[in-house]
């Protein structure tokens, strides 16, 4: 695989494996629009049943198809990709929250992706959201108290803590939703698009505590559409195309040829 | 370190000691986890019910008006109608009572049912043992049950039920029916998650289930009066919801027709264990794969 021969990693922060990703597939089967002149009543879709034919609408999306890679300790390793390429689900399939079609991914701990949201609700005051949203992270009730004025202070809502997410701007329930999920330190850190938020101000302090949090993980990804974020932050990067591997190398080596591409 | 050898990844996870991700847990480590996400899951299903309240004024309040204006049809229909009334003691008590402990099982497994497929965003953002989540919906339920058992004993007492220590009766009921409604959620969570049709055909299983358990009729009169053997009235009666409903009719009311033998509370011990271990194990059996797209 010509991915292999472009493996160059600084030496000085090659450490253990600590995520190792063996011939990954991950499908997606949805329901989408039924193809022009497909039937659908009754009759068709007993037969469909009695013949153990998939539903003419049933659609297999093959998002990651045959991905290997070794991530060691003290990489931070940039995804890039056009929309629809599969970094989001390379992320979760590392993370183990999609249950791959084929192949395995090892590591040496629980890696996490940093997000919250899914676990917040929205009629609820921001104080609740702080303490559903710990709990959900896996916080003890200590941990989340002990937590919860500095969650507030780098949010930086004030009072609005007291009152329905759903009253926030929007800038202000993105940077209570960073807060809540920057909060804890992981030993595999996931990163989906999760800089570009808020203003000017928070985006510098985003940025730092990203910086601090990676500083304590053994090993990122980052997945970004900005190059230069992946630039800054990254030694590594992987370049996905149609769901597989197309180079895998030095952040520049990688970004300069995909952004070769990409420009044409 | 020497180079990487890409061509065995497994070999080298196994030599720098790495797990596959994703893997079955084990029975007795999943239950540890879920009991350390104990404060998760009751924040979870306090959080929702806050939520609810929050949108809409009037959402406490379906939760008692729904079985009321059932119990009103049931009445019209079976108490009127077909003339139920005359023949049980304390129709509009018995219908009540029954009405609204049936309601607790079918929202309990209707709110399991939908627990994973209903949360996939969280199933696919944040690990948890996925238990948490038809755990929390029932507890959720329960604590929804707590206010219109209220409003039941209210009921019972305006129709001219005199409150009495067998009241107390109804605690441990709940707590049997609690554990018996949440082994069957966990099993229509696991069915649900992989099977979306089922979430179709699940409210019409409980209907059927309803009308056979004797929600708006005396079982044993129901059968004698249509010739049929004894053998369906104890097959009919052994089914936990008429178990449960019957116990909880022994607890409230003060009739003839409510008296039933002890076996009856042996039973309702063995529709809680079961299911519930069962369930338990039946969903914990899928762990790895919930979330799949």
């Amino acid at each position: 695989m010509a991915a292999a021969e472009t493996q160059r990693v600084n030496p000085d922060s090659v450490g253990k494996p600590t995520v190792i990703v063996d011939d990954l597939y991950v499908t997606y089967r949805v329901m989408g629009p039924k193809p022009a002149g497909a039937k659908n009543d009754g009759a068709s879709a007993l037969s469909r049943l009695l013949t153990r034919k998939n539903a003419p609408g049933l659609r297999e999306i093959k998002a990651i198809q045959g991905v290997t890679f070794v991530a060691n300790h003290g990489d931070a390793i940039g995804i890039v990709g056009r929309n629809g390429s599969g970094k989001s689900t390379l992320l979760r399939a590392i993370a183990g929250l999609l249950p791959p079609e084929k192949g395995t991914v090892f590591t040496d701990c629980q890696p996490s992706l940093l997000g919250v949201n899914a676990a917040l609700i929205n009629s609820l005051s921001g104080e609740q959201n702080i303490v559903l949203g710990g709990l959900a992270m896996g916080m003890t009730p200590t941990q989340v108290r002990e937590n919860f004025d500095s969650i507030v202070d780098f949010a930086g809502i004030g009072s609005f803590v007291e009152l329905p997410m759903n009253a926030y701007s929007s800038g202000m329930s993105a940077r209570l939703r960073f807060a809540i999920a920057a909060s804890v330190s992981h030993d595999v850190l996931l990163i989906d698009e999760a800089l570009a938020t808020g203003d000017a101000e928070f985006r510098r302090k985003s940025e730092e505590r990203i910086r601090a949090l990676r500083d304590q993980a053994g090993t990122v990804f980052l997945v970004s559409h900005s190059l230069g974020v992946i630039r800054e932050t990254c030694n590594r990067a992987i370049w996905l195309d149609a769901g597989a591997m197309k180079m895998d190398g030095d952040v520049n080596e990688v970004l300069d040829a995909y952004e070769a591409i990409v420009e044409k | 370190m020497t180079a990487i050898d890409r061509s065995a990844p497994a070999a080298m996870a196994a030599e720098f000691g790495l797990t596959p991700i994703g893997r079955q847990p084990a029975l007795k480590a999943y239950m540890q986890a879920l009991w350390e996400r104990r404060f998760f899951i009751w924040t979870f299903a306090r959080s929702r019910i806050a939520a609810e309240n929050a949108e809409s004024r009037l959402g406490q309040l379906w939760q008692v008006l729904n079985p009321l204006l059932n119990a009103g049809v049931y009445y019209l229909v079976f108490g009127v109608i077909l003339g139920q009334s005359k023949k049980i003691e304390h129709y509009i008590a018995f219908l009540l009572t029954g009405v609204f402990i049936f309601a607790f099982s079918s929202r309990t497994i209707m709110a399991g049912s939908r627990s994973i497929s209903g949360n996939l965003g969280l199933v696919r953002a944040l690990h948890f043992p996925r238990a948490v989540l038809p755990f929390a919906n029932v507890i959720e339920e329960l604590v929804k049950t707590g206010t219109s058992l209220i409003v039941l004993a209210v009921l019972v007492v305006l129709t001219g039920e005199a409150p009495t220590a067998q009241w107390l009766l109804l605690i441990p009921v709940i707590l049997l029916q609690l554990m018996f409604s949440a082994g069957i959620a966990l099993v229509f969570a696991r069915l649900t998650a992989e099977i979306r049709d089922v979430a179709q055909f699940l409210p019409f299983a409980l209907r059927i289930w309803m009308y056979l358990s004797g929600v708006m009729y005396l079982i044993s009169d129901f059968v004698k009066h249509h010739d049929g053997h004894p053998i369906i009235t104890i097959l009919l009666e052994a089914n936990p919801a008429a178990v449960y409903i019957q116990l909880a009719r022994d607890a409230l009311l003060n009739t003839a027709q409510t008296n039933t033998p002890v076996w009856n509370w042996y039973l309702a011990i063995a529709w809680a264990i079961v299911p519930l271990i069962g369930g338990f194990i039946f969903f914990w059996r899928a762990e790895s794969r919930y979330g799949r797209g």
